[in-house]
């Protein structure tokens, strides 16, 4: 089995890439044949077909040839898992900064409250 | 044997409080007002917080699950602007296990009369990631913010 760290980084590698990424944001519309998403890119279509094998060795991608069209879909557990490990620090972040707004919150009500006392 | 990996990401949050900068800064800076809101979990032990608030100081937290695993917060500050900028390093512990070294760095802007206050954190996370805690409330970003993180990890 793949170690999931690793499955990961091969994700966030295959998206570091804006023609890569512009790959996979119209693959989250639906599947596409490569020549449907070399379309909006500017290079040659041996180009397009490297992104399209980095995005599939990370597993964000699976490919299919029905005849002569090869038809592309997104694997969406693999963009999952990346977006939960982001999120997942993300989450304790704002958590804390959440508290942060009430603690500021209370400090003013209590300031408040102070002054109004005689 | 624990696999050994690492793996790299940068995110940012962003925050707007409606109290001035110093207001704001104040409440990373002052140990009481720090462990008021950074030490307390709501169903958690709270913690043994430890801050020396400078250059080359340090701080420390451990708070507790309920379950009794151990969150073992240690930094080392390096940057201090006052009411302005803050960055320190950070390692957490589950447990004796190091799962992540990160840079933190917390910029306190004047917006009107409140603070925006941006939160970036790059980090290095080791041996296959795993936070149960936060796992769940991990999953309800949907895919555009995972699109907008990466664009903020400055790669378009």
């Amino acid at each position: 089995m793949l170690n999931q760290v690793e499955s990961l980084s091969l994700v966030f590698q295959a998206l570091s890439d804006p023609s890569r990424r512009v790959i996979v944001e119209r693959l989250c519309r639906g599947p596409a044949s490569v020549s449907e998403l070399a379309e909006p890119l500017d290079m040659s279509l041996p180009a397009v077909i490297q992104h399209l094998q980095v995005l599939e060795s990370s597993g964000l991608v699976r490919s299919e040839k029905a005849g002569r069209v090869r038809t592309c879909r997104l694997q969406r557990a693999a963009l999952q898992s990346a977006e939960k490990w982001l999120n997942a620090r993300r989450a304790m972040w704002e958590r804390k900064l959440d508290r942060l707004g009430d603690y500021l919150e209370q400090q003013a009500r209590n300031h408040d409250d102070g002054r109004k006392k005689p | 044997m624990t696999a050994r990996s690492a793996s790299h990401a940068t995110f940012v949050i962003e925050r707007e409080y409606p109290f001035a900068r110093e207001k704001v800064f104040a409440a990373w800076a002052d140990p009481e007002a720090k462990r008021r809101w950074f030490a307390c979990h709501d169903d958690w032990a709270p913690g043994k917080h430890e801050l020396d608030f400078r250059p080359g100081g340090r701080e420390h937290l451990t708070t507790v699950e309920p379950n009794g695993v151990a969150h073992i917060f240690n930094a080392v500050y390096f940057d201090i602007v006052r009411d302005e900028r803050i960055v320190y390093a950070y390692e957490m512990h589950l447990d004796d296990r190091r799962i992540s070294v990160s840079l933190a760095t917390i910029e306190f802007k004047a917006a009107g009369k409140g603070t925006k206050l941006v939160f970036t954190e790059q980090g290095a996370f080791l041996d296959g990631y795993d936070y149960p805690a936060e796992r769940e409330e991990g999953t309800r970003v949907g895919l555009e913010n995972l699109e907008k993180e990466l664009r903020r990890r400055g790669l378009s």
